[in-house]
């Protein structure tokens, strides 16, 4: 194998951001008809790397080779003319064009005076869909896709040159198991062709699945690169992170206070019913279910962006209606949301300001900031969540998801809550944070908070949780404790079989 | 550089675009301040009357309604949206002004104006703040249907002072404070009461989150529309101050007076910085960008072009402004993505 011409290999390549050595040397190659999966935290400098392959940013040092032909990429539209094509995480289609018409955007059949020639177009497009196995036809219109058929105009787009490598980042992070098997045939595909695949994933199972080498980068640094088939995860996962993980079942329960929050006969129609479920100080609550299961509605609700059609949400045994989330807010309620950078953080403001937004107005002296007393917060929690940033000045935006997730954490557990929402703790962000997250929670329950933790991730539902709420199409299907809950009898109540009030 | 080459690193064309893009970010990041400095060199070198200290005040005094208007306006755009009807609600608030003043003496005119001024913002606050309608369609309707009630209140007529010597009223337009020209001291005095508002209140904190990522803003407990609101609040009460100095200074006004200084007052935002996707900007900036489209506009005439020119290399200037601070932002003049 490795005396094959290398379809893809990079030399030493070095970018810099102002402030941030985000690659660092890094040498990585892959083979024709091999899938080469790269690994690393978030911020380890995997999508600066993509981004420098696909001819987004410039290297300052270091040299790429097509197929042992030095090349310069300065704009997307070479590095694909050159064979090297990127499948975005976010996918970029137009939405309100056809399938055919994405597939073959900047490069449309003319006809005479510059007129689409629509017939070869769909003809050609309709060729790739099929080849890629879809159900749908070229004249499709984008908007009108589920996501994972999205991602096959994307991997379509990417046949229509002569692909010599094809990045996928991230490809599955918005796909359904079943969706997930049609995408690796595609790439087994592809291997087939002899095209080489370089594919980004933070899920373990899935490199292991589909890859044939893995290559690991960690602070920007190239860490090596191991042939799957004789490493396991736990080799991976300290070449990544420098150290092991445990990924055990919660079995230390906290000492229970009294109940903190309670909802009785919930609903907000249409998007949950009846539900009930209490939090003690102390404990941690988990929702587990699938998405659209209501879960994300019944923490909106709790933290007042949503009002509930009826049923009661009581504080302390208290009932209370929650008008607005700065109304939750003054009763103690903090919600880390879904999504970090649309909900969570204004990502052009600076660490410190973003962690103390929810009591800016308590934190004066005068009519005045006072700067002293909010740059303490920060450095409290700085500490406590250890977050690593240059600075308190340092842009949100700038640093990476699971930094970027703690400064959210911290931002609602300087409000000192009472009870603590958190949705999706570890959306997005790398095994290292991740365990320091959920360490963290647990941590958090020790020390008394009510916590409420709402997942799509089973191993962290199960890790994290006393008790779990299984939940499916807006109903809660069965609680558990974590004594009594199994894989089994979990997945089974979230997929509306076998709960107790199966109605 | 060139004597330290790394082995690897050793190809001049890599090291020409990386210091071309170093010295171009240093000039974006200061490229207003450095626009500034060459402006006033060359309008030196070619008019020795230019750089005269009266006649340097005679540009702030003419810069400072526009100045103040822009002061107000770049609240609204660091909280995310736009208020295109400053215009017309200079020429209703010193229409307004002028006219109450002798029926009811310059205090109670001030005050009525002002309320009056304060209301038409409130009208803008409701429809963006609450009604989240879009500012941009919002404001323009505003900059007509405002024009159209100025003609009604007036019935087409100009209004005048009559007695124009012996109204304390002067004070503002045409008096000095400690030497320096009214119309500087309030100019200069609002843009610093405006910035330590935005850059050490909670108020002004919270404007930048609400630009920056509204959603975020409301999941912080921010109450989105409220400060929406009073940042056109805010804006209509910079309108109104500019229109006491430009009601005093003419003594009279013409219904149509404010008709095209919504551009000017964006053009001075925009020279200075702030980014009209919201949550940042600066004030202080605002008062520079102020300061060089009056610094254009007065050096052009000494140049003995005349006054229509300035409007073409106004032009030049925003482009030029708005274009490398993008540059800046992705670190190259030309790119095929955002």
């Amino acid at each position: 194998m490795t005396d094959q011409t290398p379809a893809l290999r990079l030399d030493g390549i070095v970018k810099t951001f102002p402030g941030v050595r985000a690659l660092d040397g890094v040498s990585f190659e892959v083979l024709p008809g091999e899938c080469h999966a790269l690994l690393g935290e978030n911020g380890a400098g995997k999508s600066t790397l993509m981004k420098v392959l696909a001819g987004m940013h410039q290297p300052d040092e270091g040299r790429i080779f097509i197929e042992e032909q030095e090349v310069v990429l300065p704009t997307p539209l070479d590095a694909k003319a050159k064979g090297v094509v990127l499948i975005h995480q976010e996918l970029s289609l137009a939405e309100e064009m056809t399938a055919a018409e994405n597939i073959f955007l900047g490069e449309l059949p003319r006809k005479r005076f510059g007129m689409v020639d629509w017939k070869t177009l769909f003809a050609r497009a309709g060729e790739i869909l099929k080849k890629l196995n879809c159900d749908f036809g070229p004249e499709t219109k984008v908007s009108r896709l589920s996501i994972a058929k999205k991602q096959m105009v994307e991997i379509a787009r990417a046949l229509t040159v002569d692909a010599k490598a094809v990045i996928f980042d991230e490809p599955t992070a918005s796909l359904t198991d079943a969706e997930k098997v049609v995408l690796f045939d595609i790439i087994r595909d592809l291997k087939a062709d002899g095209v080489g695949i370089v594919y980004i994933s933070h899920r373990m199972d899935e490199i292991f699945t589909i890859s044939d080498r893995l290559s690991v980068l960690r602070d920007g640094a190239y860490r090596g690169t191991l042939v799957t088939a004789e490493t396991d995860e736990d080799e991976v996962t300290r070449l990544m992170i420098g150290r092991s993980l445990d990924y055990s079942r919660n079995v230390q329960h906290a000492e229970l206070g009294d109940i903190a929050l309670e909802a009785r006969n919930l609903s907000c129609d249409p998007l949950f019913r009846d539900v009930n479920f209490h939090v003690r100080q102390g404990e941690v609550l988990g929702f587990y279910g699938l998405v659209g299961a209501g879960r994300t509605e019944i923490a909106e609700t709790l933290f007042g962006l949503r009002h509930p059609s009826s049923g009661q949400i009581l504080l302390d045994r208290e009932e209370v209606h929650v008008a607005s989330p700065a109304d939750a807010i003054a009763r103690g309620i903090s919600l880390v949301p879904e999504s970090r950078k649309e909900q969570g953080l204004v990502l052009g403001m600076n660490c410190r300001d973003n962690m103390t937004l929810p009591q800016i107005g308590d934190l004066t002296a005068g009519p005045f900031v006072a700067n002293g007393a909010e740059i303490a917060i920060y450095d409290q929690y700085r500490d406590r969540l250890e977050i690593k940033a240059p600075s308190w000045r340092s842009i949100v935006g700038n640093l990476s998801g699971g930094n970027q997730q703690k400064i959210v954490i911290g931002k609602w557990l300087a409000m000192k809550p009472r009870v603590l929402i958190v949705d999706e703790p570890t959306r997005g962000i790398d095994v290292g944070s991740k365990s320091e997250i959920h360490n963290l929670i647990r941590e958090l329950a020790r020390s008394g908070y009510a916590i409420i933790v709402i997942s799509s991730e089973m191993p962290e539902v199960l890790h994290v949780s006393d008790r779990i709420v299984a939940m499916y199409q807006g109903r809660v299907m069965r609680e558990f404790t974590s004594d009594e809950v199994t894989e089994d009898n979990l997945v089974q109540a979230i997929s509306g079989i076998g709960g107790e009030r199966a109605a | 550089m060139v004597a330290e080459t790394k082995p690897e690193a050793g190809r001049p064309a890599r090291i020409r675009r990386r210091t071309g893009s170093n010295a171009m970010s240093v000039f974006a990041k200061q490229g207003i301040l450095i626009a500034f400095a060459l402006f006033i060199v060359g309008f030196a070198i070619f008019s020795d009357r230019f750089l005269s200290a009266e006649n340097l005040m005679t540009v702030i005094r003419q810069s400072a309604i526009i100045g103040v208007m822009a002061i107000g306006v770049t609240v609204v755009v660091i909280g995310g949206n736009l208020d295109l009807s400053v215009g017309s609600m200079l020429s209703f608030s010193t229409v307004l002004v002028v006219d109450l003043h002798d029926q009811m003496g310059p205090g109670l005119a001030i005050l009525v104006m002002l309320a009056a001024t304060l209301c038409l913002g409130a009208v803008n606050g409701l429809l963006v703040g609450y009604a989240r309608l879009n500012s941009l369609i919002v404001t323009l309707g505003m900059l007509s249907a405002i024009q159209g009630l100025v003609l009604i209140y007036s019935g087409g007529q100009n209004v005048d002072i009559v007695n124009q010597e012996s109204t304390w009223f002067a004070i503002f337009g045409r008096g000095y404070v400690f030497g320096i020209a009214t119309p500087i001291v309030i100019f200069l005095v609002f843009a610093l009461l405006v910035h330590v508002l935005m850059s050490s209140t909670a108020f002004g904190r919270r404007v930048y989150a609400v630009g920056g990522n509204p959603t975020a803003a409301v999941f912080s407990g921010i109450r989105r529309s409220r400060v929406v609101f009073t940042t056109y609040l805010i804006s209509a009460f910079a309108t109104g101050c500019a229109a006491v100095i430009l009601g005093s200074r003419v003594m009279g006004s013409q219904n149509n007076v404010g008709q095209g200084y919504e551009l000017l007052v964006l053009a001075g935002v925009i020279l200075g910085g702030t980014s009209l996707l919201g949550g940042s900007g600066n004030v202080l900036k605002t008062v520079v960008g102020v300061l060089i489209l009056g610094f254009i506009q007065n050096g052009l005439l000494l140049m003995g072009f005349a006054y229509y020119v300035q409007w073409l290399v106004t032009w030049i200037v925003i482009i030029l402004a708005v274009w490398l601070d993008v540059a800046a932002k992705r670190g190259r003049l030309f790119s095929p993505i955002a």
